[in-house]
């Protein structure tokens, strides 16, 4: 395996844990826009804040950790891609800004009234970034991104692959993030918003997996290499993936919470890497490959000191994060 | 902010054959750094600060100290979180604007800001950890976690700021045909320059925070409200902006120096020098008009001595440089001006502050001194804007000094100028929004409310929450 590969591999670690943590953080802004008024919905709104406040700022550092490696070992695929796909690019970080800031405004803010206008601009706003970004995945993936650049700022994106891979993006963080919310509730003795958040994660649960079929189709049609690559290479994971994602709706469905939550990172992690797979060794689908990508030796040799120190630093430290807040005293509210 | 406008229309001018996407692009990152780079201060210095106050509060038992913490713990969530995302902004438009630029040199001035990352991980991580950890840690391991978002405050603020003295220095690669090749990125990120533009840099962040915050209890006094929580407040932060103030003025010598050494147009541009004059004479004020210099007050020889620490030194002057390779003058001399202004003012008056104090006059009860003090931190913020500027925009047309032409690292792109316009609102938005809740905080603290009761949060009273939580 060249330096590469192994760089590739590790930005894509970054990838597959920036959709499990990433992802459940984005999620829960689909249950707070459907929490209901201000009245109902505020005992799972503080239930939402309380479960990731403390983190989400970490989890959104995956997102710069892929963007420099990215931009450091591969740059002139970067380049390619964000010239291509400047759009979505553009609109997933508006959401980004939109839904840091007036997440954080909100815990501060005076009045109801502020607290549900900026409520209501997190909610939303956490929607639109998954689905650009799943689309700006979509457009790599069926091979959109040119590899001098400058693609067609529109049609790059605005195809199936791409419109599918946003709204599957956009299932799944939902998703993950009402088995986590499901769970947090539980634990919590919150057991009618527990009942409540079950249910809800049953349906987004069903609907993803029914959007994830259909879109087979039309991702047959329209990207050809990715689709022979899931159904060849990555079909294991791909199967895993299915299984895990049943197993996630029947362990809801017998309020198996904990259980239910690894079903669901197990579930979409399968499919992400799946994809990864399907792709290699295309670092840009069917334009470039990660060898032909790659920038300096040197460079990427230090990017590997650094993702060592990383290791060293970063997991440890992410680990006793995670680990409080699901302690005891932290749980309290 | 004003400052940049100007800067951009007249570089529009000086530029018209770039790209399309020049324009736009320039006065995008101009607008989205100078806005993080207020926050990113607060990111870098804030936490020493609050670790100051903290430690006091649990060593000394002092329930001020202590109050004051936690306060300024809930100030630092919400600047930290949209510093954070600010941040996100620029590493997306590094690529978004600047694909000449990252997709040419991405592997040799990458390097810095991948360990960048690691710094913000840390800080992400441990703030979380100590916003959350308040009454739920034991005291003293709580406290601790101000260090390593102290520490990663300062190796982000190497990091980040090792890629700008890399554009003034660029090393560790070379040129042969136009390829790129031999790179070294450890030699790129441990570049000659950026040893002191870190320092400065850093002491800078500390100059913002420590005049802004203490400006904040300084106004509060100015209204009568002088007990030891206002007093404490203002006094922590200012110890911290004194020492920062006098040395920057030091740093900022030095530096310039090097820039005497490295980049003559950058420094003919500051020193408004047209044409090559030994001695130099120290030119304050004044624009260049039509290629004469106007309204300026010239101080014969002081000039040579400022920039060059010689009285027989030349400033090499802008004739000397080639016409296509020349910076916008008036723009680098007057924001390099009014920072060296506001800098050596600053120095000035805490000198001043601390000199009364030791000689047995207290200062803190004079009006004037706290409206100075007031004043102080906007004009903090004022000079580190400027120093920007004058550094960027003296570099042109380079982005990367003498090897990549702003023209060719801009995108091509034609639509920026939407990006550019949704930027704007976005960013006044999130400044509105900013200001209205820390001002709402700000409020209730001083109505008595110890736990902010917010309508969603984990604080105490939930304005919405339902009658029985469902337990
Ligand atoms: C609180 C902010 C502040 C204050 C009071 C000063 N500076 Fe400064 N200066 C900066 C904040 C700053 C900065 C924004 O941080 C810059 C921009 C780039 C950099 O590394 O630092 C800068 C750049 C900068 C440069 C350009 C470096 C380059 O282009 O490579 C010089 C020569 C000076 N400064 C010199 C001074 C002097 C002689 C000061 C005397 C009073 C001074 N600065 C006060
Ligand atoms: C001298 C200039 C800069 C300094 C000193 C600086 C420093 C900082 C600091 C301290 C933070 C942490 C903010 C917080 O969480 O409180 C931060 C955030 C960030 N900065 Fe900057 N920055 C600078 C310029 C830049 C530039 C040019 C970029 C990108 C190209 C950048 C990218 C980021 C990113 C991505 C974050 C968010 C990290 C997170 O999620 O916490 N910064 N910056
Ligand atoms: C944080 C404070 C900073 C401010 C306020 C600032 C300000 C500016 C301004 C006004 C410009 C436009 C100059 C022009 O086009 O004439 C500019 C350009 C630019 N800056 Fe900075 N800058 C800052 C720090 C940095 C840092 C730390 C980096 C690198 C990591 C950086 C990278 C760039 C790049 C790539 C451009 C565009 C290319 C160019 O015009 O030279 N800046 N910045």
């Amino acid at each position: 395996m060249s330096l590469a590969y192994v760089v590739a591999a590790a930005m894509f670690a970054g990838i597959v844990i920036y959709t499990l943590f990433g992802g459940a953080d984005f999620g829960s802004g689909f249950f707070d826009l459907t929490a209901g008024t201000t009245a109902t919905g505020g005992e799972l709104r503080v239930l939402i804040d309380h479960s990731i406040g403390p983190v989400w700022e970490a989890n959104h550092v995956w997102l710069i950790y892929i963007l420099v490696i990215w931009w450091t070992a591969f740059p002139a695929a970067f380049a390619a891609t964000t010239t291509t796909l400047f759009v979505p690019l553009a609109l997933a970080l508006l959401g980004i800004v939109l839904r840091g800031a007036s997440f954080a405004f909100r815990k501060y803010s005076a009045t109801v009234a502020q607290a549900r206008l900026f409520g209501v601009v997190f909610a939303s706003s956490s929607l639109i970034t998954p689905f650009f970004l799943g689309a700006v995945a979509g457009a790599v993936a069926s091979g959109r991104v040119p590899a001098k650049g400058y693609g067609d700022p529109w049609s790059s994106w605005l195809h199936p692959t791409s419109v599918f891979g946003g709204l599957i993006a956009v299932g799944t963080c939902a998703f993950l993030a009402g088995a986590f919310l499901t769970a947090d509730a539980a634990r919590s003795q919150h057991l009618r918003l527990s009942e409540q958040l079950r249910v809800r994660t049953l349906v987004v649960g069903a609907l993803t997996g029914a959007l994830v079929l259909v879109a087979l189709v039309p991702i047959r049609h329209d990207a050809r290499s990715l689709s022979d690559g899931l159904l060849g290479r990555a079909a294991p994971l791909v199967v895993v993936s299915a299984i895990a994602g049943a197993a996630t709706l029947l362990m809801l469905y017998r309020r198996r919470y904990g259980v239910a939550r690894i079903g669901a990172v197990v579930a979409v992690a399968a499919v992400v890497i799946g994809w990864g797979m399907a792709q290699s060794p295309w670092l840009l689908m069917n334009q470039v490959r990660i060898d032909d990508a790659a920038g300096a030796p040197a460079t990427l040799a230090a990017l590997l000191v650094v993702v060592g120190v990383a290791v060293v630093v970063v997991v440890p430290a992410l680990g006793y994060l995670f680990w409080l807040t699901q302690s005891e005293r932290w749980t309290r509210p | 902010m004003i400052g940049y406008e100007v800067a951009t229309h007249y570089l529009a001018s000086a530029s018209s054959d770039g790209p399309p996407g020049l324009l736009p692009a320039r006065e995008q990152m101009a607008l989205s750094l100078g806005w993080h780079i207020i926050l990113a201060c607060f990111g870098v210095a804030f936490p020493t600060m609050i670790y100051v106050v903290h430690r006091r509060g649990l060593v000394r038992d002092d329930p001020v100290a202590l109050g004051l913490a936690r306060r300024w713990a809930k100030v630092s969530a919400v600047l930290f979180a949209i510093g954070a995302v600010s941040g996100t902004v620029l590493s997306f438009e590094m690529g978004l604007l600047w694909p000449g630029l990252m997709g040419r040199y991405g592997d040799v001035l990458g390097l810095p800001f991948a360990f960048e990352g690691l710094s913000f991980f840390v800080e992400a991580i441990f703030l979380g950890i100590y916003l959350y950890g308040w009454d739920r840690m034991p005291p003293r391991r709580h406290l601790a976690t101000l260090l390593p978002m102290g520490t990663a405050g300062v190796v982000g603020t190497f990091c980040v700021v090792s890629v700008n003295a890399w554009m003034n220095n660029p090393t560790g690669f070379r040129l042969v045909g136009g390829k790129v090749t031999d790179v070294n990125p450890w030699r790129a990120m441990f570049n000659d320059g950026v040893w002191l533009q870190f320092a400065h840099m850093w002491v800078g962040a500390f100059m913002l925070v420590g005049f802004v915050v203490s400006g904040v209890y300084a106004a509060g006094m100015l209204k009568g409200r002088v007990d030891a929580h206002h007093k404490l407040g203002f006094m922590v932060p200012f110890v911290f902006a004194t020492v920062a103030a006098v040395a920057q003025p030091l740093i900022g010598h030095v530096l310039g120096l090097r820039v005497g050494d490295t980049q003559p147009s950058k420094l003919a541009a500051f020193e408004l020098a047209t044409t090559t004059e030994n001695p130099a004479p120290l030119r304050l004020g004044g624009l260049l008009i039509n290629g004469h210099v106007r309204w300026a007050l010239d101080i014969p020889r002081i000039g040579s001595l400022i920039a060059r620490n010689s009285f027989h030194k030349a400033v090499q002057g802008m004739d000397t440089i080639p016409v296509r390779d020349r910076p916008p003058m008036n723009i680098t001399h007057l924001a390099f001006q009014s920072m060296v202004g506001i800098g050596t003012l600053l120095a000035v008056a805490v000198v001043v502050f601390w000199v009364a104090r030791w000689r047995g006059r207290d200062l803190l009860p004079n009006k004037w001194f706290l409206r100075f003090a007031v004043v102080a931190g906007p004009m903090a913020i004022v000079a580190l804007e400027c120093g920007w500027v004058a550094t960027e925009v003296g570099r042109q047309p380079w982005t990367v000094w003498h090897v990549l032409r702003t023209t060719d690292a801009a995108s091509t792109s034609s639509g920026l100028w939407w990006s550019y316009a949704g930027a704007f609102v976005v960013y006044i938005g999130m400044t509105i929004g900013a200001f209205v809740v820390l001002r709402s905080m700000a409020r209730r603290w001083r109505a008595g409310e110890m736990d902010l009761p917010t309508p969603y949060g984990p604080g105490a009273a939930r304005v919405d929450e339902p009658a029985e939580p469902g337990r």
